[in-house]
């Protein structure tokens, strides 16, 4: 356990210190945040509509008779905003973004071609871990905006058209008890995720050894590994800044 | 000059240097030659600094490569060319990226990249190929396009892990006739890592054979034929009852 965490540690020093070839991973920076944030909005919208929907439903099922109906508003909103968007996005995207970065770092260096960076006198942090980890940081956040947005106008079109609720009720409850603070806790614990998610795919992906087996390998841990970092770290942003 | 001084190098129990040694002259081509595991691949990333030894030194001209800071290190990669055994092209670039990618890292100025990188696919005989992908391209094609990269940026040092293993005598002996052609075109000082004897005669001032991690003999193409070394006569002829631990 303790060598784990010394070579994260000296991973994420050399990542930062990496961050100084500034014209090495600058170029890369767009093409990275296309692959890791653009092409990720769909799927996490997909999974915002259906969060959005869902939870209108089983609230007014909780609600029914006890609590007035507009408080879904306040439920799907503070629900989506504070936890389902961020969390679920982040899970989702450790799958799809941090498997994909694994395996392609990791396919890159039983490969060869990371050395063959080296002997191009590239620094490969920098070429490889430092835009993707930049991408993952600057887009996340993005990512889980449309997706909470996508969350709250589900939950809304699902309570005017299928339970006995206006628009009007439905914003109600939904202003009721947000606070601009909300978002900005949701786009905090985002783009921590971010950076959790593309790190650990770099780090699984660069220390790949064995071949298939090793790629096949890393880009399961990265994926187990991601998921379990983001549910603790979703748990150290609630006791830090609730 | 290349210089190895009592290089030795193990993985756990495997000790694959034992006290290497060899001197390579400005220039000068030495191909070492030794059987599969030898460790001959390790030597070689040795040379280029991408593994360090448990002990000896490596010298890349009047600098030691090892111990030396990673900044010094990669200043001494601009003056290398490597050209890796299973071509280690990156395969999300065409050939041409992979070469163009080399030259912007050497400060070429733009203008000229791609008229250089052009130039050196012509060299390996890949004109016409610069769009393609590695994956698109035989072995052959490959190990070419490895070279082309590699020799791109004019190196003073260029290092070649088995070029021809696993090609055809056609093209390893198109590989042979790039390899003497870069030889006097860049004049570089060059270590050629092999176990193909004919390419290594071809392709060599001298030839060294590593076995049980150290250089076990040293010596020209001419006088390789005539020595009386049992495990380098077993190599020459390919015999294995010859072989001294056979």
């Amino acid at each position: 356990m303790a060598a784990v965490a010394g070579r994260t540690a000296g991973f994420a020093v050399d990542v930062l210190r990496a961050t100084s070839e500034f014209r090495t991973w600058w170029p890369q920076l767009a093409t990275q945040a296309r692959r890791i944030g653009v092409d990720s909005v769909p799927i996490a919208m997909f999974i915002a509509l259906f969060t959005g929907v869902v939870l209108a439903l089983q609230s007014s099922y909780a609600f029914t008779g006890a609590v007035p109906l507009y408080f879904v508003g306040t439920l799907v909103g503070k629900t989506i905003i504070l936890e389902l968007g961020p969390v679920l996005t982040g899970l989702v995207l450790a799958g799809r973004v941090g498997a994909n970065i694994a395996a392609e770092i990791g396919t890159m260096r039983v490969t060869e071609q990371v050395d063959a960076l080296e002997m191009l006198a590239y620094d490969p942090l920098a070429y490889l871990a430092v835009p993707r980890v930049t991408a993952g940081l600057i887009t996340f956040p993005i990512v889980v905006a449309f997706a909470v947005g996508m969350g709250i106008v589900a939950g809304w079109i699902t309570s005017t058209g299928l339970l006995d609720l206006s628009s009007q009720e439905f914003v109600r409850g939904l202003r009721m008890f947000y606070r601009p603070f909300d978002l900005r806790y949701a786009l905090i614990k985002s783009a921590s995720f971010g950076v959790v998610v593309t790190s650990v795919g770099c780090l699984f992906g660069y220390t790949t050894s064995g071949g298939a087996e090793g790629v096949g390998r890393a880009t399961t841990r990265a994926v187990v590994v991601a998921c379990m970092v983001i549910l603790v770290l979703d748990a150290f942003w609630a006791v830090v800044l609730l | 000059m290349i210089r190895l001084e009592g290089l030795t190098r193990s993985f756990g129990d495997l000790h694959v240097l034992r006290g290497f040694d060899l001197e390579v002259a400005t220039g000068e081509t030495v191909a070492v030659i030794g059987r599969s595991g030898e460790g001959k691949s390790v030597l070689l990333k040795h040379v280029a600094g991408l593994l360090q030894p448990d002990s000896g030194e490596v010298w890349i001209g009047d600098e030691q490569v090892t111990g030396a800071d990673r900044e010094r290190v990669r200043r001494l990669r601009l003056s290398m060319g490597y050209v890796f055994q299973s071509s280690a092209l990156f395969d999300s670039m065409t050939v041409a990226e992979n070469v163009r990618l080399a030259l912007r890292r050497h400060g070429t100025p733009a203008a000229e990249i791609e008229e250089r990188a052009r130039e050196s696919l012509e060299t390996v005989g890949l004109g016409g190929w610069e769009g393609r992908y590695p994956a698109e391209l035989s072995g052959g094609m490959r190990k070419r396009a490895g070279v082309a990269r590699a020799v791109a940026p004019r190196p003073t040092y260029l290092l070649y892990d088995e070029p021809t293993s696993g090609l055809d005598p056609v093209t390893t002996s198109m590989i042979d006739e790039l390899v003497l052609q870069l030889k006097e075109d860049l004049r570089a000082t060059s270590i050629v890592v092999t176990h193909d004897m004919r390419s290594a005669c071809r392709v060599a001032d001298r030839i060294a054979l590593l076995r049980e991690g150290r250089v076990s003999w040293l010596g020209t193409p001419e006088e390789i034929e005539h020595t009386d070394d049992a495990a380098v006569k077993a190599f020459v002829e390919g015999r294995r009852d010859l072989w001294p631990d056979d």
